[in-house]
């Protein structure tokens, strides 16, 4: 093929693609702008791209109504803890399952993830009742609990379809070494899997940060994440688009720039071993 | 009372009752507010407490109304102890009240002056003699409208106008073009927000939620021509998108100037004509909500106000902090802060009667909204329940917005104004038998 | 290979989690059984009494239970046909090669790192707004009437916020499977003549069904108990026009706070969802075996 053609032909992939990406992101686009406008500026018609003056103004006020960097901290605290507790206890299971399946393997994995199709609302209840009674309503540790156990299946399931992956001969040739059970582990197994584990790591930092019905409802004031913290913006009060973008900017920010930082490890981790 | 002085008795009570070690215990108090702008203030201005009481500290839980309720009452009907004090409305109250879920506030000091409190807005928050929650600022609705479009349209608004005149003024100041809408009403499903106008409407016109045995009487023709027009008004006059607006909503359109007559809560007064957010401040007059001649104003009744759940291990923080928050230092706080306008209407006598507050275009229609409006007898005919835009009894919240949500999609287009009110009629007659009416 | 000592250590290495996740499942599910043989409003105290079926009469016989079944299954059906078929167009798309694909990789992933409830807000209020929003404005300046989405057509509303969500978590999996696609096979393809067409359907379809059954399977997983979309935009309105099984649920048991009658919803979605979950796995269980 002459490579005008080819050129050209790029040029035009590339005006597609950019207007499809630009069109995705178009919303958190405008949100981030909308963030730094006056709340006059926000409304204006025709809406006024980048031809405002910029405003800081929308974050002092957000700041002042509620401390940011705390709720920021319990996001922090709740997302990467549920997910290391979770590592923990999914790591030996998926290891198990994938190095040395049984007859149930397969059953027992598909009835984890059954249990994440349990509606929430359903079950609020009792677990407010629960959480009363062992004090743990507004606390971490308690979203933590809640957190670990709503995403557990989510990472057995993505940490057994990688180990699989990890071809059974190297084992084989371990054992044969007279490398024990523990060293197969630590020393074989470990360093191969850790892409695996670091792409399931990000992938449910993502999934607890961003779940918004417990970490709402088992919290009041000393643990609310992030999602307690763009709940009070959650209805206009007069004129307020500059101020929820601006809120809804810091909210997602930090979640944004980990995932896009992360993203190549994120997009494999996706794949959930559909890919081979 | 100098301020030394006044921070001096607040410690010295609280000595007295607590005794000098718990006075000197820290206290971290979580309070739980709405997301209004009465509440946004007081959250701001609330290190004036914080100085008076440096042995005490606040956090705030501040939500969206609808989840704010959910949270709160959720909490305190578990007994989850997660709040110190709850901002809780007209309707949680009584019937909180009489399940002794809150904690009684009748040894308020001497200073708080509990008799000068609005009658109308004090027996609602008392039940048996008890006061279980103290006002943080009352309000009934009126109309509010664009005096330079009413002039334009050739028309005055009566102080006291009727239904038919609201109808002819909203035509007359219509014009879709300019993004001008003659009325704005809330549309969006739920008991405080569309069924709190349209219940106030509803006993203007002379209808009722249930007659003397419960029975349900939305198949009446008084219901069928209170729905009629207001999807009359609000198809041919209202915003696009109606039934998803509420209150907030509504203010965020009055302010910019895109409607002509807003029937709201007399608090949104303050809002509209303060120029920092509105671009039609100085245009705003003020009318009584309208009649249709059977003697009852389509206006309702409510406060926003601060309550102790029952088993909070911090009563006597709690009662320094709904003291402070509810006083007339309060409001003369905000008055020197913000300016009068801003203050926290329709709790206190006393703010009625100070010259400088009677300056405030909106003071005396507020007054006299809230004195026009009876719990007791709400509508025209005899009711077995008290409340004006609400019926207190627990299964109102759930019967309510299911039949708000049956006129919101009527207003949508959805349905009839008639299968909106048959199915309204079935499913409240479904959900009393349920709850084993008449009782 | 697998001794009987090693299948006991894998016993006792799968055992935390299983056990774990039966105890997160039987003690809130008996405790909500229970509560959905009662007569227990929390609202009133104390009247707590033995109701048997009668919650269970109630919410089957809601008129509001029927509509919200079909929501609930409309809701995630409509989302996955969007976003599988949206999700293979982007992925096709970012395959193509073009200059910054790094940076456009990025904007499209962003909107999945986007909280539901932000996501919600944004779109709500500052697009689908009747008079403020983008999309009013956008209307005006082709000199049609503002459509007001979440009156109108609230559900189909819900639905496309849903799929913007989802779109990039889609397309980012079908790209990595395209990436994987022989391209040996392709080229032959090509030279025997087959339209671009042609070689979509018989060579890039298939070789992309394993990850679409993925893409199913975990989205069905999280769509099947959407709330806080619903929640801040329509309530689930107008009438029932967009409440789904799970915001039925929420208002029976925290608006009503009717916990017998909310308790028997759960257990009826949950029941629901362990249907649809049998039918997916039967479905994906075959596919990812192959």
């Amino acid at each position: 093929m002459p490579r005008a053609v080819t050129t050209r032909r790029k040029a035009v992939m590339t005006v597609i693609a950019w207007t499809v990406g630009l069109l995705i992101f178009f919303p958190i686009l405008w949100t981030v702008l909308t963030s730094f406008k006056t709340e006059a500026d926000a409304i204006a018609i025709p809406p006024r791209f980048l031809n405002f003056d910029w405003t800081l103004e929308n974050y002092v006020t957000v700041q002042e109504r509620s401390d940011y960097f705390r709720h920021f901290w319990n996001s922090v605290v709740i997302s990467v803890g549920s997910t290391l507790i979770g590592l923990a206890i999914a790591i030996p299971a998926a290891w198990a399952m994938a190095f040395v399946p049984g007859k149930r393997t397969k059953d027992v994995l598909m009835w984890m993830l059954s249990t994440k199709m349990l509606p929430p609302v359903g079950v609020l209840v009792p677990i407010y009742l629960l959480f009363r009674d062992t004090g743990l309503l507004d606390t971490r540790i308690g979203l933590v609990i809640v957190l670990t156990l709503i995403n557990l299946p989510i990472i057995v399931w993505m940490l057994y379809t990688y180990f699989r992956e990890i071809p059974g001969e190297i084992l084989e040739a371990a054992r044969m070494d007279g490398a024990g059970l523990r060293s197969e582990i630590l020393y074989v197994l470990t360093p191969m899997a850790v892409p695996g584990i670091a792409s399931t790591m990000l992938l449910n930092i993502i999934l607890a940060w961003n779940e918004a019905f417990w970490t709402l409802n088992l919290t009041a004031a000393k643990a609310a994440p992030l999602t307690a913290f763009i709940a009070s913006y959650s209805s206009p009060e007069g004129l307020f688009y500059a101020k929820l973008s601006a809120a809804s900017t810091m909210a997602i920010a930090p979640i944004l720039i980990l995932g896009w930082f992360s993203q190549k490890q994120l997009v494999r981790g996706l794949t959930f071993g559909a890919v081979k | 009372m100098s301020t030394t002085l006044r921070a001096l008795l607040g410690a010295t009570a609280l000595c007295a009752a607590g005794g000098i070690a718990a006075a000197q215990e820290n206290v971290t108090l979580t309070i739980a507010t709405v997301n209004n702008g009465d509440m946004i203030r007081m959250q701001a201005l609330a290190s004036d407490f914080t100085e008076k009481h440096p042995n005490i500290e606040l956090e705030w839980v501040t939500l969206e109304e609808n989840v704010l309720r959910q949270r709160v009452t959720t909490d305190i009907a578990t007994k989850g102890g997660q709040y110190d004090v709850m901002t809780i409305g007209t309707y949680e109250v009584p019937i909180w009240g009489a399940q002794d879920w809150l904690v009684p506030l009748n040894d308020l000091p001497a200073e708080y002056d509990v008799d000068d409190l609005l009658p109308a807005i004090r027996d609602g928050l008392t039940v048996d003699g008890n006061l279980y929650a103290a006002p943080f600022y009352g309000e009934s609705s009126m109309v509010m409208y664009r005096t330079d479009l009413m002039e334009a349209a050739g028309l005055e608004m009566p102080e006291a106008p009727t239904w038919d005149f609201i109808k002819e003024a909203a035509a007359a100041m219509t014009d879709k073009d300019a993004e001008v809408y003659g009325i704005c009403l809330r549309g969006k499903a739920g008991w405080g927000e569309n069924m709190a106008f349209l219940t106030a409407m509803a006993n203007s016109y002379g209808a009722r939620w249930f007659d003397e045995e419960w029975n349900a009487q939305f198949d009446s023709p008084e219901w069928k021509a209170t729905l009629d027009d207001y999807l009359m008004l609000m198809n041919e006059y209202g915003p696009p998108g109606a039934a998803n607006n509420g209150f907030n909503e509504n203010l965020a359109l009055f302010q910019q100037g895109k409607c002509g007559m807003w029937i709201d809560a007399t608090v949104a007064a303050s809002f509209v004509t303060n120029p920092e957010d509105s671009t039609v401040a100085d245009k705003v007059g003020f009318a009584l909500a309208p009649d249709n001649g059977l003697g009852k104003r389509g206006n309702w009744l409510w406060a926003w106000s601060l309550g102790i759940p029952a088993g909070s291990q911090k009563i006597d923080a709690a009662k320094e902090f709904i003291a402070w928050a509810t006083s007339k230092e309060y409001t003369a706080m905000v008055a020197e802060k913000e300016g009068w306008a801003n203050v926290p209407p329709g709790t206190r006598q006393s703010l009625y009667d100070n010259p400088e507050y009677q300056k405030v275009p909106f003071a005396q229609m507020t007054l006299d909204s809230i004195n026009a409006a009876d719990p007791t007898q709400p509508t025209v005919d005899p009711v077995p329940y008290t409340g004006v835009q609400f019926v207190a009894i627990p299964e109102f919240q759930g019967i309510g917005t299911a039949v708000g949500q049956q006129f919101a999609a009527a207003l949508a287009g959805q349905s009839t104004a008639e299968q909106a009110l048959s199915n309204a009629q079935a499913l409240t007659t479904r959900e009393m038998t349920r709850a084993g009416y008449p009782k | 290979m697998s001794t009987k000592a090693s299948r006991t250590a894998a016993r006792l290495m799968i055992s935390p989690a299983v056990l774990l996740l039966l105890a997160w499942m039987i003690v809130p599910l008996s405790m909500t059984l229970y509560f959905s043989l009662l007569r227990y409003n929390l609202l009133m105290p104390g009247m707590e009494s033995w109701a048997g079926f009668e919650n269970y009469r109630y919410f089957f016989t809601d008129p509001a239970f029927s509509a919200a079944l079909f929501n609930t299954l409309a809701l995630v059906g409509g989302v996955l046909v969007i976003t599988v078929i949206g999700g293979i167009l982007v992925a096709l798309l970012l395959d193509q090669p073009f200059w910054g694909q790094g940076i456009v990789r990025l904007l499209v992933l962003a909107p999945f790192f986007v909280m539901p409830t932000v996501s919600a807000l944004v779109w709500k209020n500052m697009f689908m707004n009747p008079v403020n929003g983008v999309f009013a404005w956008l209307a005006r300046v082709f000199g049609l009437q503002p459509y007001d989405f979440l009156t109108q057509a609230p559900l189909a509303s819900i639905i496309g916020i849903v799929a913007w969500q989802w779109l990039p978590f889609a397309a980012l999996i079908l790209l990595t499977a395209l990436q994987s696609l022989d391209s040996e096979q392709m080229e032959a393809a090509e030279m025997d003549g087959a339209s671009p067409l042609k070689r979509f359907w018989f060579i890039t379809l298939p070789h992309l069904s394993r990850a679409i059954t993925v893409v199913i399977l975990i989205q069905t997983i999280f769509l099947l108990s959407i709330f806080a979309e619903i929640l801040v935009t329509t309530n689930g309105g107008p009438g029932t026009a967009s409440t789904n099984l799970t915001f039925l649920v929420y208002m029976q048991s925290l608006l009503q706070f009717d916990v017998g009658l909310g308790s028997a919803g759960g257990v009826v979605a949950i029941i629901l969802a362990n249907i649809v979950a049998i039918f997916l796995m039967r479905m994906i269980g075959k596919n990812l075996d192959a």
